[in-house]
């Protein structure tokens, strides 16, 4: 890979990330309806994910998988622990996902609407 | 206005995040004392296991990897006491669509199929990409395929629940074995094995295997609880 396509990548890949980051964080401060303040927090989710893998990433790297063939291959292995902690990080951010929904079902049975500027009881 | 002021600061944000991380140039080593080095020698030399994510995850981490299996399930927990209901209070069901001919048959003849695949990826964790968690997502996708093509099929929660504990017991067991020859919680006191073959990597596949099942029951109860909300 040369350089030039290696700076399209990084600023493709950087620039996605934090992107995504950002439509997360607009759809949670603008939008009104509470189910899409739960996929703004999954979007986040995503970003973050995206930033965490391309930090480890190696130039022509390959995954950290010792598989027939790739035993000597370690110097060109991928950094494995940011892989490994965005497979923690999935796992949580779906549990914070569920535990979010369930709730927003739960306003949805009391209130009977889901836009949070009609929920009354919410304004002080 | 207040679309504007949100706006102005996820500018601000967004230009000095970019500004960080574009510095950081894509495909270079940023950690030139780090971890990876001692990770992926460690995994060949002392464990014997293929893919270094899951030796990590489970041997290197592995109490990480229990508080992340019991923040998994107090998820579900948590979403099963927040939309419980009492029975007299419980309504009519609001979603009633039956699926067509062609969804019935096709998710009965890929349902096995599902199931195959997903024990394979948690199965072969340390070998290949995949794990537990994984597996375990796609085995509960396949009960959500059933769910939706069939408004009548029926998972048993004591079942689940079951199969839940029990995994989770064993998880906490073969952590416990670790003491077993003076060593800590969760280490390996099995034999490591020959590298790339399925027996390998002494405790990483039984707990690979086990959190598979405690993710599958785990996710398709939720799907389930979620599905049957009554309204």
């Amino acid at each position: 890979m040369d350089e030039q396509m290696l700076k399209i990548l990084e600023y493709s890949i950087y620039g996605a990330s934090v992107l995504l980051i950002l439509v997360g964080l607009y759809a949670v401060l603008t939008k009104k309806s509470l189910i899409k303040i739960v996929i703004g927090l999954s979007i986040i989710d995503g970003g973050i994910h995206l930033l965490l893998i391309a930090i480890g990433y190696l130039k022509g790297g390959t995954a950290p998988i010792f598989s027939p063939g790739f035993e000597e291959a370690t110097a060109k292995m991928v950094d494995p622990v940011p892989q490994a902690l965005v497979l923690t990080a999935i796992v949580i951010g779906f549990g914070v996902t569920a535990v979010a929904l369930s709730l927003v079902i739960r306003l949805y049975r009391h209130h009977r609407t889901l836009q949070i500027d009609e929920i009354k009881s919410l304004k002080w | 206005m207040r679309k504007f002021i949100v706006l102005l600061i996820l500018a601000v944000l967004g230009y000095f995040m970019f500004d960080i991380f574009s510095g950081l140039h894509l495909g270079e080593p940023h950690f030139v004392n780090g971890v990876k080095d001692f990770y992926l020698s460690k995994t060949v030399s002392d464990l014997h296991v293929a893919n270094t994510i899951t030796s990590i995850v489970v041997n290197f981490r592995g109490f990480d990897t229990l508080g992340e299996v019991t923040v998994l399930f107090l998820a579900v927990s948590a979403m099963g006491s927040v939309l419980y209901k009492k029975r007299h209070e419980a309504g009519t069901r609001t979603v009633l669509f039956a699926s067509s001919n062609i969804v019935r048959s096709g998710s009965k003849l890929l349902f096995p199929a599902i199931m195959l695949l997903g024990a394979y990826v948690f199965i072969h964790g340390h070998l290949s990409p995949g794990g537990g968690f994984q597996g375990g997502t796609i085995i509960a996708t396949g009960f959500l395929l059933m769910l939706l093509a069939y408004r009548d099929f029926k998972v048993s929660h004591h079942i689940l629940s079951y199969v839940e504990s029990f995994a989770g017991i064993i998880f906490v067991v073969v952590g416990l074995f670790g003491f077993m020859g003076g060593g800590t919680f969760l280490q390996n006191f099995m034999p490591a094995g020959e590298l790339n073959e399925l027996f390998s990597g002494g405790v990483i596949g039984i707990i690979y295997v086990m959190v598979g099942f405690k993710v599958a029951a785990e996710l398709t109860g939720l799907i389930y609880t979620i599905l049957h909300e009554k309204d």
